[in-house]
């Protein structure tokens, strides 16, 4: 896939607003189980990103993605902004400047590693994995742009039950179960986002 | 903060709130005075509870010390973001500087007491962790 620079702007846009929109959504998600400030701190990070257009989308999409993660990390704070800012920073240095399908698959899965290894997670411990890693799956197998955002909707709905084990959740114990994790929705709205941007490009 | 006497390893306390940082700081300074590098950070970019990794990066900076950093951190975030500002640091320093599993008021008072008689890096992580043990 090719992204021009104004595909690019509408792909950085896109996932901002998504995250922006959501923000009282995220927080209130974040009240339940965890500290109560995720959905600020992503606003927060991702008004920063916003604040870098035009220059931003001037770089390649790698150098972008990387400019993205570090914008984040440096921005968001919380647990969530090393941990989503690795998962763009990785994505850039993994993706070329127009990748295949098969580049995709394997950028995403290498930025995935880089989140567990900064979070010390893996899939089934409530957090945003729980949405990148199955949905990664659905990349991986085929899926169009319509299966991979739903399964990232409905990955964020099935951290509803489960018992936290990382992050601030983790000290609620059993009663972290019946909350939505924050996290995995945040994730699974930049998903939502970038596919619905994408998707003649992710059909190709 | 920081002092002039490089041998000892640095402490840099890391909370979400930065009067819990700065006053675990103070605890430090009174029992080790100046004998010790030593820096703080708290809050995230607003002001607000939190971290973030432009105030980790600074602190170390702050506190650094030929012979290391150690940091004490509170809760998740403190950690994730002291993670992410140790691998941004420069390559040579980034093996001179460890983020320790203990508790950060105690850790930090018992890793400063550690680095003021000289002792190195490990064992300074060594005994702030050792209070969990």
């Amino acid at each position: 896939m090719s992204l021009d620079r104004l595909a690019r702007e509408r792909l950085v846009r896109a996932l901002a607003g998504s995250v922006i929109e959501h923000a009282d959504e995220l927080t209130r998600l974040d009240q339940a189980i965890g500290d109560g400030d995720h959905g600020l701190n992503m606003k927060r990070g991702f008004e920063a990103v916003l604040a870098t257009l035009p220059g931003l989308v001037d770089k390649s999409l790698p150098e972008m993605l990387k400019a993205i993660g570090m914008t984040l990390v440096m921005k968001v704070g919380g647990a969530s902004g090393p941990l989503v800012g690795t998962f763009f920073m990785e994505l850039g240095k993994a993706l070329p400047e127009q990748p295949s399908r098969a580049d995709l698959v394997a950028a995403t899965e290498k930025a995935i590693d880089a989140v567990k290894a900064r979070g010390r997670s893996e899939a089934g411990q409530k957090t945003l994995l729980d949405v990148l890693v199955p949905v990664h799956a659905v990349l991986a197998g085929g899926g169009d742009a319509r299966t991979i955002a739903s399964e990232a909707a409905e990955a964020a709905d099935r951290t509803t039950p489960m018992l936290a084990i990382r992050g601030r959740a983790s000290f609620l114990g059993e009663r972290s179960i019946g909350h939505m994790d924050p996290g995995a929705r945040s994730a699974s709205l930049l998903i939502g986002a970038a596919v619905e941007t994408l998707e003649f490009e992710v059909n190709k | 903060m920081s002092s002039s006497r490089p041998g000892n390893v640095g402490i840099v306390i890391v909370s979400h709130s930065p009067k819990i940082a700065e006053g675990a700081a103070d605890m430090v300074r009174q029992m080790v005075g100046d004998a010790v590098p030593l820096a703080w950070t708290g809050g995230d970019v607003d002001g607000g509870l939190g971290t973030n990794v432009a105030g980790i990066l600074e602190a170390i900076e702050t506190a650094w010390s030929p012979a290391g950093v150690a940091i004490l951190v509170d809760l998740g975030g403190a950690e994730t973001n002291s993670e992410m500002a140790v691998e941004m640091l420069a390559e040579d320093r980034r093996s001179r500087v460890l983020v320790c599993n203990a508790p950060v008021v105690e850790g930090a008072v018992i890793a400063a007491t550690e680095s003021s008689g000289g002792s190195p890096l490990a064992a300074v992580k060594r005994s702030a962790e050792e209070f969990y043990a």
